[in-house]
Formats: C-alpha cells, sequence, structure tokens
C-alpha cells in the first residue's frame, strides 16, 4: 500500500476556484442573454428561483431531519408581501374591483419599493410567521410537523382567499412588474448557497446532522433540539420568502389556487430535493435544474401528438403523473439520487480527478 | 340561539364528524402498525367514490352493486398500494416512507386526473331517490303564496340518517373484525410488538396487508356516503377530507381506534358548531381543524385517548 496522498485543496486555492467559477457562470450569463431567445432566458430565471426553493426546503429537510410540507406556504407569503410592496399605487387600484384595497397598502410610502427591498420584507415576513408555526410544532415528534405544516400551508392559502382587501381574494395580483431576470434569481441563489452553506457547515449544522441522525442521542450531548430545529426552520422560511418574491415577479400574476402556490408547489420542491438526494444543497440545485428541464421538456405529452397519421388528443395532467410515477420509483429503487448526502466541492471533484489519476498508473 | 338551529347543528355536526371518523380509523390502524401517515389515504377515498361513480353510471350496475364495487376497489387499491410502495420501505428510515407516501398520494390524484378529468362531475340521480328525501321534524306551518312551507324545523336528509345507521353497522363490524376474529387479533398484536409477532409464526406484511384493507373500505364507505352529503366528485376531493380525517385521528391519539371516533365526531361537531356561531368565518371553516389540532398537541401532545409513549434508548 502506498501512503495516503494529500486529498485536500488548500483553502485559499478553493477560494481562488470558487470566484473563477463564479466569473464563468456571469460570462456564460452574459453570452446566454445576447444569444438565447427570451423564452430559454427564462427557463434560466426559473431554474435560479426553484434552486432557492430546493435549497431552502433542503436545510429544513435533509440537513435537519423534520419534514414540512409547508414550503408553499412561506412562499406564497414572501409572493404576496414583495409583490404588493413593488406594485404601483395605480396598478393596485386597477386590480382589486372587488371591494378596494385596504388602507396600509394604497399608500405611497406601501408602493412602488425598490425590488430588493421588497424581497427582504417578503423574506422577513415569511421568517417570522415559520416562527410563529415553528415554535408550537417543533415541540412535537417529526410525523405531526408533516401535517401541520401542511395544514399550515392550506390556512395560508385560505386567509390569502379570503382577505378580499389585502389581497384581492381568488382574483389574486395582477399586473406585478416583471422584475426577476437571470441576475436577480441567480445573485439570491448565490447568496442563499453562501449563507445556508456556511450555517450547514458550521457547529450548527454539525448539530442539525446529529439531531436528523439521533435526536436522542444529540439531547444527550447537550444540543437544544428546539433551538436548533427552530432556527433552521426559521432560516428555510426566510429563503422560502425569497424564492417566494422571485417567483412572482416572474410570474406577474398570482392567485391562491393550489396549483399555483398550493399543495402542487411543495410537491414540485419535493421532487426537485428527492432527484438531488436529500441532505445535499448541491444536490437540491442540480435537482432544480433537471426538474425545470425536465417539466418544459415533458410539455410535449400534455399536447397532442400526430402517430402513423392518428392524432392522439394531449391529456392534461400527465405531466404530473410523469412526475410522481418518477418520485416514488426513486424514492424506491433511488433512494440516494444524484449526490446522496454529498456535496459538489472542490475537494470532492480533486478527489475525483485524482483517483482517476491513481487508477490509470497502478490498476487496482 | 335557537335550539332548533342549535340541534340542527348538532345534527349536521354528527353526520359530518361520523364520515371523518370512517376515514380516520384507516389512518390510526395504518399508523399503529408501520408508524407511517399513509397520505394516500385521502386519494383512496376520492378513487373509492370515482369506483362507484362509474360503476353505476358507465357499466349500469345496480346501486347496491356500485357500492360493494366501490369499497372492494378501495380495498384493492390500498393492498396494492402497500405492496407496491410501502413493502420495499420497511426497513428504510421514517422519513423516507413519509415522502413516498406524498409521493404516491400525488400518483393517484394526478391518474384521476388523467382517467377522469379534472371537471367535477354530479353524483345527483346516481344514488336512488330514498337517499336525497328530507324529513322535517316539530315546526310551524305557514301559508305563503297559496303554499304551506315548513319553518323553524329541524330538517333532517336522510342520508344523515343513513349515515348514522351505516356508520353504526361498520363500527360494529370493525369491532368484531379487530376483538374476535384471529386476522383482528394479529392486527393487534402486530401494533403492539412487531418482532414478537413475527415469531409466533404469522405473517406481518399479510396481516399489513390485511389492515390496509380494512382501512380503505372503511374509506369507501366514508367516501360513498360523503358524495350522498356533497353530491359531487373531482379528483382533489380526498385532499380536504383526508387532511381533517388524519388530525382527527391526531386529536383522538394516533394508534387508537376508538380515539379515531371520538377525534372524528369532535372535529365535525366543532367545525358545524364554529361556523353556525361566527357565520361570518364560514370562509375560514377548513383552517378551524388545524388550528383546533396545533392548541391540543401543545397541551396534550398523545391527544384524547392516545397512550403516552416512552422512547427507550
Amino acid at each position: 500500500m502506498m501512503a495516503m496522498e494529500k486529498k485536500t485543496i488548500s483553502v485559499k486555492t478553493q477560494i481562488i476556484l470558487t470566484v473563477l467559477f463564479i466569473v464563468g457562470v456571469c460570462i456564460l450569463f452574459f453570452i446566454a442573454e445576447e444569444n438565447l431567445n427570451s423564452y430559454m432566458i427564462r427557463i434560466v430565471s426559473l431554474i435560479g428561483i426553484f434552486g432557492i426553493m430546493a435549497v431552502s426546503l433542503t436545510l429544513i429537510n435533509g440537513v435537519s431531519g423534520m419534514l414540512s410540507l409547508g414550503h408553499a406556504g412561506f412562499i406564497a407569503i414572501g409572493a404576496y408581501v414583495a409583490a404588493l410592496l413593488t406594485m404601483s399605487v395605480q396598478q393596485k387600484e386597477a386590480s382589486f374591483i372587488l371591494m378596494g384595497v385596504a388602507f396600509p397598502i394604497n399608500t405611497e410610502a406601501l408602493s412602488s419599493i425598490p425590488f430588493f427591498w421588497a424581497t427582504i420584507a417578503g423574506g422577513s415576513v415569511a421568517a417570522l410567521m415559520a416562527f410563529v408555526v415553528g415554535w408550537p410544532t417543533m415541540r412535537m415528534s417529526g410525523d405531526y410537523l408533516a401535517i401541520t405544516s401542511l395544514g399550515f400551508a392550506e390556512i395560508i392559502r385560505i386567509f390569502l382567499l379570503n382577505w378580499n382587501r389585502i389581497t384581492n381574494g381568488s382574483l389574486g395580483l395582477k399586473g406585478i412588474p416583471s422584475y426577476t431576470n437571470i441576475w436577480w434569481s441567480w445573485g439570491w441563489l448565490l447568496i442563499t448557497l453562501l449563507i445556508i452553506g456556511s450555517f450547514a457547515k458550521s457547529s450548527y449544522g454539525r448539530a442539525l446532522r446529529a439531531i436528523r441522525d439521533d435526536p436522542i442521542a444529540a439531547k444527550a450531548m447537550g444540543i437544544n433540539v428546539f433551538k436548533h430545529q427552530l432556527t433552521s426552520f426559521v432560516m428555510g422560511g426566510f429563503f422560502a420568502g425569497v424564492a417566494g418574491s422571485l417567483y412572482a415577479h416572474w410570474l406577474t400574476s398570482i392567485d391562491p389556487k393550489p396549483t399555483t402556490l398550493g399543495i402542487m408547489l411543495t410537491f414540485n420542491i419535493l421532487i426537485m430535493i428527492v432527484l438531488g438526494g436529500l441532505g445535499s444543497l448541491s444536490g437540491a440545485v442540480l435537482g432544480a435544474g433537471l426538474f425545470a428541464v425536465l417539466s418544459e421538456f415533458l410539455r410535449f405529452v400534455e399536447s397532442d401528438m400526430t402517430l402513423f397519421g392518428f392524432t392522439i388528443a394531449g391529456i392534461s395532467g400527465m405531466r404530473m403523473l410523469v412526475f410522481s410515477a418518477l418520485f416514488i420509483i426513486i424514492m424506491i429503487f433511488w433512494q440516494k439520487g444524484i449526490m446522496g448526502r454529498n456535496e459538489l466541492t472542490w475537494n470532492a471533484l480533486y478527489r475525483t480527478i485524482s483517483r482517476f489519476k491513481r487508477g490509470g498508473n497502478h490498476g487496482k | 340561539m335557537k335550539i332548533e338551529i342549535f340541534v340542527q347543528h348538532v345534527i349536521n355536526g354528527l353526520s359530518l364528524g361520523l364520515l371523518y371518523a370512517l376515514i380516520a380509523v384507516g389512518y390510526t390502524m395504518v399508523y399503529g402498525i408501520l408508524k407511517l401517515i399513509n397520505f394516500a389515504h385521502g386519494e383512496i377515498f376520492m378513487m373509492s367514490i370515482f369506483f362507484t361513480f362509474y360503476a353505476i353510471t358507465l357499466f349500469g350496475f345496480p346501486w347496491w352493486l356500485g357500492m360493494a364495487v366501490g369499497i372492494a376497489g378501495a380495498a384493492l387499491l390500498g393492498m396494492s398500494v402497500d405492496k407496491i410502495a410501502y413493502k420495499p420501505l420497511r426497513n428504510a428510515p421514517r422519513i423516507s416512507a413519509l415522502i413516498t407516501a406524498i409521493g404516491v398520494s400525488m400518483f393517484l390524484q394526478s391518474l384521476a386526473i388523467v382517467i377522469f378529468g379534472g371537471i367535477p362531475e354530479s353524483f345527483r340521480n346516481v344514488f336512488p331517490e330514498f337517499f336525497t328525501k328530507i324529513f322535517t321534524i316539530g315546526g310551524e306551518v305557514i301559508e305563503a303564496r297559496g303554499r304551506e312551507i315548513v319553518v323553524n324545523a329541524i330538517r333532517i336528509p336522510s342520508i344523515t340518517i343513513i349515515t348514522f345507521a351505516v356508520t353504526l353497522i361498520t363500527f360494529l363490524i370493525l369491532w368484531f373484525i379487530l376483538y374476535r376474529t384471529k386476522a383482528g387479533m394479529a392486527m393487534r398484536a402486530v401494533s403492539m410488538d412487531t418482532k414478537a409477532v413475527s415469531l409466533m409464526g404469522i405473517s406481518i406484511n399479510k396481516t399489513i396487508g390485511m389492515t390496509f384493507a380494512l382501512g380503505s373500505a372503511l374509506a369507501a364507505v366514508g367516501g360513498i356516503l360523503w358524495v350522498g352529503k356533497y353530491p359531487q366528485v373531482w379528483p382533489m376531493i380526498g385532499f380536504m377530507p383526508g387532511l381533517k380525517a388524519f388530525v382527527a385521528a391526531v386529536i383522538g391519539g394516533i394508534g387508537s381506534v376508538a380515539g379515531a371516533v371520538v377525534g372524528g365526531i369532535l372535529l365535525g361537531l366543532i367545525e358545524i358548531l364554529a361556523v353556525g356561531l361566527m357565520p361570518q368565518m364560514a370562509g375560514y371553516r377548513d383552517a378551524f381543524a388545524f388550528i383546533l389540532l396545533i392548541v391540543l398537541l401543545s397541551f396534550r401532545p398523545s391527544g384524547i385517548m392516545g397512550k403516552k409513549e416512552l422512547v427507550k434508548v
């Protein structure tokens, strides 16, 4: 046996590589914005948004081991708060045709706010709600959290549906300025990855993993389970709200239907993180990208098809059927997903490459 | 509030609560054995209604045979869901099984959308006439525009009476199966100690399959009574009743069949009475169940009839 090789790269090199990587992606985006059509560019920014949603759910679900099904609720809060802040007064008055706008929202002070601050506000309100929901539910065992968070998301939807003077009820908000572009969505994804990534790597993150793997042992080691889980839940809620704001300004019209900001969205995010590997942040981004591309690609199963001269009418809902079947198959046969619980880091890449090299030189 | 109106609300609440109870029993039985929230339960409820609907309207079965098809179909579906999706994950972490259950739920829902279409189908005139009669008790007869109208009466639709009767019979049968047959004994035993039971030579998987079949059949009974009450069916119909029935099972103490019945009735009563007392809150009706759940679990985490469980390290 040969001596163990040094299998890590120095931190300095890693930082340089990361910066180079980001610059490279930026150049790619510049080229993309020049050459791709607007449809493709929209898909690229959607991948960024999905990435934020998936990474924030991974923090709650994969790193901390809590099954939260209320993610769409936080996204909806972020979406509505931010959209109400960026819309102009005239736009609001034009779209609230049913009962008019309630007082604080129709003022100049709370309208046409810069996108960045509106997004922060959306995230903060979502984080606040995560705290309010998390406080009672974090004390329950994991299964109850699944059902209360699902119920909570549904409550949010019901409130959005009934607060006519604030959320415009079932009509939803229309004419939201279309601010989200590649730079906003991928910029926020970068921020999300930096913050959640360093959080997951810190002692807090290690404690969370310990809780995920064995809560009782973690408790015995003196880890405050409640505090740790609540922190990660609130953090996940904040970035879900941020993603909601970006999503609202990407869609430009939002409503409280289950398919827009309801249970279907939560389910889609679950598909992404299961695809990428439960517990891996980079896997979540990969899963989000794959999901966005796949769901555009699968549009053909819902459109009319012509086979040997016969036209088969497209069936709506087919895409969801394919996705849910894929979901079950992954869960049964390929639980690791793309990344498992590993992260895509420079060190991992280096190790893979050096393994290849050694494999070439020494055989076995 | 007038006493007639109050009695009316109580009757409505009870009949809704019994339906929740029927669905909740399936949740609680599966949870008792597998420690798994079977999210697909609400979808099995939905499928049973579709089976009944198409058996009667498309194949022209008589109504009782259509209902039997719905119940048998649901039992079969429940068993196959367990065989295909949950059985390979028996030894996997619980969170994987839970996520798979959500996937199964979505799969069945989108399957229903693809096969049956997403537009609600009316259930009127599918069941015979005696399902839709309305009886009145008390009240005064007044004359208006030459017609006699009964006011201030307690109105009891025949479906409510049928619900009371059918649920009572169903629960008696359930009690008989659970406490007077060998299969029922096996189910109770598996929920207490899986390992010991397998050492006694009882097939765990068969017992779990039977539990799924029994729970799904109960959900189907609930589903058929549900469309008698609210005559419409569409692929999303199982979502809310399924969620609320689970809430009922948790409120009653998950794992306990009697608790599920109590929780279901309690939830139905509270929901109807809350809307009855505060009509302006009617839009928030679906939120009550979850607020109740969060409040109750904060004070009594094991539910009304659940045992406090100690975890051995």
